[in-house]
């Protein structure tokens, strides 16, 4: 159990910049996600903190005590990895009881640490199987056993979930958090599942090109997304974005005038969550719905707006709008406007 | 990533059928045909020979059924040659697999020259057994050797011409020398198949460099280790006739006469045909004998 401290983070290969600068101050026994799309550098900035990579700049910190220059045995952490890496000449008992065996243990308190972290995961009839008489769900499981019977400071997770199928993964999810929960070890998670990452994190990171876009508990991140990239990427169906002018007290998107909450002039760029906006007769945005897709608790509706952008709405319940591009108005309310500045795509806010 | 992965599901079994016989049998005929004549039938000649002993001049033979069987097991010289080879073959085997594995880990260990280094390190592959034994016989050649002169200005009186022991040593380091190269491609290529995960997970579990690589490296490389062994077996047994034959053929005394050695050395210097084809009977025996045990029990052992 201990805190973990970013302090301007940065990896470079070669000449490429992969982690151009993050910080962070992970507290004891937070739940961190690291969220991004492939090629983001979320695993090079997981592997940095294992000490499986370098740290080209900057400095970690466990527990408050520098670690840039400890190797990874020395830094007390445990690892989950993606492909789950068991040592597949070893039973499941051997699996978890590698690390306490390098560490010196005897034999009879490695046996007692197994078994109960076997207990734990579900997996005491399995201990003499070898991992690939496993699932893809136990061996995931033993991964984690391994992890935990060494009581670490910190628990690392690199997509773990990612090769388990999808219900499984959603078992799995529960799972995991409870488990970091009952042990108050602090936990790096990282995904480029944004479903994962809300329902798992206390805190998110959401990366992007080697940027951290927005540091933020799962609802600030979709409330008041930082960037246009942290919006689009955090919620599901994505939000909308749309090229909008703000002139004369309004924003105009094409043709349309909708209302301007901050009095923002010039041009911005608009953004509107498919699941705020409501059917209304009256309302300022008119949609051409070009297909729906009905999921019985809301419908998603696909089109476009006058000016010909792509265009999603995630209405409550079952609507049977025709799709053959038929108009619909919608309205949206003035908190879930959300704009961005047209060429950083940082957010802008009245306040 | 996943390279550590195997299959959950059972691999599909791919089976072509033919409609004919031609065809099939055209595709099996050239193995069929060069084991016909190059093993079957100068093995059935051996066979055959082993029962006869020829007169002194080669004109005339005359059956004896197993008497140079009988004879054989009875020569004190041909069970030290038994001897002599399991000696020698031990040698070899470990000589041409441990520094080829030892190469392998330190090659693996670089990032950037791995090429260079492996391209270098085949290169004594390419060199033919009789060749390299010529080599090592000029540079231990007690009277104008590079190797023995040093040797000599150290105080160390080298003499394999007069010394068993030092001829078994320049033969075995001879023989091995070669084999290095073909056993450090096995190695290397196994050790750069190992998932870097796996030695990853490892190094954060708390194991350094050689605690991960005697339990975790090593017994994932053991299918190659296994396939290694049989393999330089075979070879410290069969090929390495060209070096011994340049550097001590077969002496000094019995020193370095293994089996197939005695073979060649009865059959053509001696001129005893018939007690020659009842040692390679013998040896064909041991080899086989050898395998299935190899086979039977240390492939319990490894983890594929």
């Amino acid at each position: 159990m201990a805190t973990v401290e970013l302090d301007n983070i940065k990896k470079r290969f070669g000449p490429t910049e992969v982690i151009k600068g993050v910080s962070v101050d992970v507290e004891d026994g937070e739940f961190i996600v690291i969220v991004g799309p492939s090629g983001c550098g979320k695993s090079t900035l997981l592997r940095m903190v294992a000490g499986l990579e370098t740290i080209t700049e900057g400095e970690l910190r466990i527990g408050g005590t520098r670690a840039n220059d400890l190797e990874p045995m020395d830094r007390d952490i445990a690892m989950v990895f993606q492909n789950y890496a068991l040592y597949p000449h070893m039973s499941v008992a051997q699996n978890m009881g590698y690390g306490l065996r390098i560490a010196g243990l005897p034999k009879a308190e490695i046996a007692a640490k197994v078994q109960g972290a076997a207990k734990l995961l579900q997996l005491a009839e399995l201990l003499d199987r070898k991992p690939k008489q496993l699932s893809g769900g136990q061996r995931q499981r033993v991964a984690m056993g391994r992890a935990i019977v060494r009581e670490p400071k910190v628990f690392l997770f690199d997509e773990p979930l990612s090769n388990l199928d999808a219900k499984l993964r959603v078992q799995m999810r529960l799972e995991i958090r409870e488990l970091q929960a009952k042990l108050g070890i602090t936990a790096l998670y990282v995904t480029h599942d944004q479903v994962e990452a809300m329902t798992m994190a206390d805190r998110m990171i959401v990366m992007n090109e080697g940027i951290a876009e927005q540091i933020g508990t799962p609802l600030d991140v979709y409330e008041r997304p930082a960037s246009l990239f942290a919006a689009q990427f955090i919620g599901s169906p994505s939000m909308n974005v749309v090229r909008a002018e703000g002139r004369d007290g309004a924003l105009h998107v094409g043709d349309m005038g909708l209302p301007n909450p901050t009095g923002v002039s010039g041009p911005v760029m608009l953004g509107l969550r498919p699941e705020h906006l409501v059917p209304d007769a009256q309302g300022p945005i008119t949609m051409q719905v070009m297909l729906t897709e009905p999921l019985g608790a809301n419908t998603l509706l696909h089109g476009k707006l006058p000016d010909g952008s792509a265009f999603t709405a995630s209405l409550s319940g079952v609507h049977r709008v025709g799709h053959g591009g038929e108009a619909l108005r919608l309205s949206v309310a003035a908190e879930h406007m959300h704009l961005f500045d047209a060429t950083s795509g940082a957010r802008m806010d009245g306040d | 990533m996943g390279a550590g992965d195997r299959p959950l599901t059972p691999r599909m079994e791919k089976r072509v059928t033919f409609k004919g016989w031609l065809l099939p049998l055209c595709l099996i005929a050239p193995q069929v045909i060069i084991s016909a004549v190059f093993f079957f039938y100068p093995a059935g000649q051996a066979v055959w020979q082993s029962l006869f002993i020829p007169d002194p001049f080669g004109l005339s033979s005359q059956f004896v059924g197993l008497e140079n069987f009988e004879y054989l097991l009875g020569d004190p010289y041909y069970r030290a040659s038994f001897i002599t080879t399991a000696i020698f073959s031990t040698l070899v085997t470990l000589a041409a697999m441990i520094p080829a594995l030892f190469l392998a880990v330190m090659a693996d260990r670089l990032v950037k020259s791995a090429g260079v280094y492996r391209t270098l390190l085949i290169w004594p592959y390419a060199v033919a057994p009789a060749v390299a034994g010529v080599l090592w016989l000029f540079m231990f050649n007690t009277r104008v050797g590079v190797v023995a002169w040093y040797l000599g200005q150290l105080g160390y009186d080298w003499n394999h011409v007069l010394n068993e022991g030092e001829a078994m040593g320049l033969v075995v380091v001879a023989s091995a020398w070669g084999r290095i190269s073909y056993n450090f491609l096995f190695f290397f290529a196994a050790l750069q198949a190992v998932p870097r995960s796996i030695i990853e997970a490892a190094a954060i579990d708390g194991a350094r460099f050689w605690r991960r690589f005697f339990t975790i490296v090593l017994p994932l490389l053991s299918p190659t280790t296994f396939f290694l062994l049989v393999v330089n077996i075979v070879y410290a047994f069969f090929e390495t006739f060209g070096v011994i034959h340049t550097i001590t053929s077969g002496g000094p005394q019995q020193a370095t006469t293994i089996l197939v050695y005695k073979v060649f050395s009865d059959g053509f210097v001696g001129q005893d045909l018939g007690s020659s084809a009842a040692q390679s009977v013998i040896l064909l025996v041991v080899v086989g004998l050898l395998t299935v045990l190899q086979f039977k029990y240390i492939e319990k052992r490894v983890h594929y």
